[in-house]
């Protein structure tokens, strides 16, 4: 297929779509968190009523990726008044197509956050919780169905694509997304447009790109939520970084705990592979490029890039010393280029909307938006998008209406294991990364965790040190053994047996394995621990028995 | 007693006509016997086997050319891979943060105390298995727990009791 080929397909179905423009369309959200709720039963159940009305030709029923407010799922969106449907389930589907479809009424007491308002909108879209956001990353990822490339390409899809081809050159592109600004997602914020100019100076006859999709911060499923509501996007990402780069192959490895995801994502690359958009020569250029699957087997430390790509060749998941960095040698020794599939999926807005135009969102550091998965004490856990730079408070109060039960809000938490907490003091700080950075949390990959006040920040810390030291690869000392003295001695606190030396000693050896550990997992465990001490240091000395023992001198045998 | 037969079992010579060994030879050789897709073919290997028992792996590893330290060091490395059976029902609750935050310690203590297993564990009986899970990304749905592939959304530990006891007497 050639470059006019697909030009006459998209063509013929927007056309198809101009014509099924009267039509209603019945988005159902077949995201991970409303088929867990029950969606698939409703889908069956809504293409049943309609069938059974004779309402196939004026209805669409689209199976959705994510919409956002997953714990009031499943959610029903009705296109073109936008009206959402909230705990939809098989009793009242009958109801909402007479009364929303036909009668052209919406129930007031269905709609999306009827509990929680006083007066539900009609129009979802004027409700703050959308209201607020900026979808970019996720842009139709409520709207389209992910398991159909032909949605994606009514939907502009490849078409940066086909304009990075025919139109510009890998330098042009390097430019633009320099120019954008945009980070890496997924927590460090390297600018993403160096690391692609770095792997294409680089001369080889292979170069690799990698998504990096293990997302294994417990609390995030940003990642999970693009790969399953729009997999195009990311493998159209991928593409394009390929031509810049110069590479020819892409891996995405994905969590084994995403099967969905997997599913999904393997489906879009034969999809792609149908329509000539990956192969040898795409579309009649000279550009060839190709993508595989390879599925995590569940260790936290392959999100480490070099850990990655040992997996990938199919190793232990043990990271190696930096440099050389993978852009110089990474996948089978040659440069590779690794991104997180957040990243990748800003990717062809940027190039169909001009680098100018991300720029100019968000921060003066950090451009364009993120993505955060709300989850914890708050009422609308869900997936959000908002720019760079907005605050905290507008997040959790405005977003996410609050904590749940009308408790008091106490801290959040970002960034999982390698992050931190944010206390109450500090709600209207700026989400981007110098300003959580200088909090000591970081902006991390996005996993947004509410405490409320019956959180026990002493015991968080002991969880997130639990995990760094059950996920340590144990190849340097510093991490493997300095995570288990680490939650020992938490537990020691926990326990209210802990004197104020071992307070003392657990900071002692907070720096020394942020300082003397091999990779990042090692370099960040013991912030959750510094962080929480940091804004919360009375829970500790709280529980501290012996708080006049402050040296070894003093700690004389009793016997 | 328990612990011989199952050695025994485990060291069976495969039989090349069993289903399973047959997908694991056809995806080894759509991997041309890469050794640098040995995750690849261990996900194959335990989706059919639902673990890798030992004469799977050494059967892997000859295939492969591979030594069954490297075969094994990687087996054991990935939390997804496991060399014991996880029991014919499984009840594996998710302990990521939001979970956590939400309450899925007490339902781990309550299943615990009910069915006397700890996470790891699978009944005498091979009846039920109990494991844990890092964060399966049902964040918005927490507590989550995935009874044999089915995610149970915002848990409570009665229900989760309730429906296991149920699942185990319909077999």
């Amino acid at each position: 297929m050639n470059r006019h080929d697909l030009k006459t397909i998209i063509y013929a179905e927007k056309a198809k779509e101009q014509n099924n423009k009267q039509k209603h369309k019945l988005c159902v959200c077949c995201g991970a968190g409303c088929i867990s709720s029950g969606s698939e039963d409703v889908l069956k159940k809504l293409q049943e009523e309609v069938k059974h009305r004779g309402l196939e030709s004026e209805i669409d029923i689209i199976p959705t990726g994510c919409m956002g407010p997953c714990n009031q799922g499943p959610l029903i969106k009705c296109l073109p008044e936008y009206a959402v449907y909230q705990k939809v389930d098989c009793s009242n589907i009958s109801r909402i197509v007479q009364s929303q479809l036909i009668d052209k009424k919406p129930i007031e007491d269905l709609l999306l956050f009827a509990d929680s308002r006083p007066k539900p909108f009609i129009d979802a879209q004027e409700d703050p919780y959308f209201k607020k956001q900026m979808k970019i990353a996720l842009r139709n990822c409520g709207h389209l169905n992910p398991e159909k490339i032909e949605d994606y390409l009514v939907h502009d899809g490849y078409k940066a694509y086909d304009k990075v081809l025919f139109e510009m050159s890998p330098e042009d592109v390097i430019a633009e997304i320099k120019q954008s600004r945009i980070r890496g997602r997924g927590g460090a914020g390297f600018p993403t447009g160096f690391k692609w100019e770095t792997v294409y100076k680089y001369v080889s006859k292979q170069k690799y790109v990698i998504c990096n999709g293990d997302e294994g911060d417990p609390g995030a499923f940003m990642d999970r939520s693009v790969l399953e509501g729009n997999p195009h996007r990311v493998l159209e990402g991928m593409a394009i970084a390929g031509y810049a780069v110069g590479a020819s192959k892409g891996y995405a490895y994905i969590r084994g705990e995403y099967p969905l995801a997997i599913k999904r994502f393997e489906l879009a690359i034969k999809q792609a592979k149908k329509l000539g958009l990956l192969g040898t020569n795409i579309l009649g250029s000279e550009f060839s490029f190709d993508v595989e699957v390879r599925i995590g087997a569940g260790a936290f430390v392959c999100g480490e890039e070099t850990a990655l790509i040992a997996s990938i060749e199919g190793k232990r998941g043990t990271p190696k010393p930096r440099p050389p960095y993978p852009a110089e040698s990474g996948l089978w020794g040659k440069p590779t280029l690794i991104n997180n599939v957040e990243t990748l999926a800003a990717i062809s807005p940027i190039i169909n909307n001009g680098g100018e135009w991300y720029s100019e969102i968000g921060t003066a550091k950090s451009a364009g938006t993120k993505v955060f998965a709300l989850a914890g004490k708050i009422n609308n856990a869900g997936l959000i998008e908002v720019p760079m730079g907005t605050t905290l408070r507008e997040i959790i109060y405005d977003i996410g209406g609050g904590i749940q039960g009308g408790g008091e809000f106490k801290a959040a938490q970002t960034g999982g294991p390698s992050g931190g907490c944010i206390p109450a003091a500090h709600l209207d700080v700026k989400m981007d990364y110098e300003s959580l950075t200088s909090l000591g949390s970081i902006m991390g990959s996005g996993g947004l965790i509410v405490m409320d006040q019956s959180s026990d920040m002493v015991d968080v810390a002991r969880y997130f040190m639990e995990f760094c030291m059950d996920e340590s690869c144990g190849k340097c000392v510093p991490c493997r053994v300095g995570t288990k003295m680490m939650h020992d001695l938490l537990q020691k606190i926990c326990d209210n047996k802990a004197t104020a030396l071992d307070l003392e000693r657990l900071q002692e050896l907070a720096v020394y394995v942020k300082e003397a550990s091999l990779c990042g997992l090692g370099g960040s465990a013991p912030n959750p621990l510094l962080s929480t001490l940091r804004h919360f240091r009375e829970e500790y000395e709280n529980r501290i028995i012996h708080p006049e023992v402050k040296s070894k001198t003093d700690l004389q045998p009793t016997t | 007693m328990t612990a011989h037969t199952q050695h025994q079992t485990q060291e069976k010579e495969l039989s090349k006509t069993d289903p399973r060994v047959k997908l694991i030879a056809a995806k080894m050789k759509k991997e041309n016997y890469k050794p640098d897709a040995l995750i690849e073919i261990l996900h194959t290997a335990q989706n059919s086997y639902g673990h890798l028992p030992m004469n799977v792996l050494k059967y892997i590893s000859k295939e492969l050319h591979l030594p069954p330290s490297r075969v094994f060091s990687t087996v054991s490395f990935y939390h997804f891979f496991s060399l014991k059976s996880k029991g014919e029902h499984t009840c594996l609750v998710c302990t990521g943060t939001a979970c956590y935050v939400k309450g899925a310690q007490q339902i781990l203590n309550e299943v615990e105390r009910v069915f006397n297993l700890k996470p790891g564990q699978v009944s005498a009986d091979n009846k039920l298995g109990v494991q844990v899970a890092r964060c399966i990304g049902a964040c918005g749905l927490a507590p989550a727990v995935i009874i044999n592939d089915e995610v149970q959304a915002k848990a409570d530990s009665d229900a989760i009791i309730a429906k296991l006891k149920s699942k185990m007497e319909t077999v």
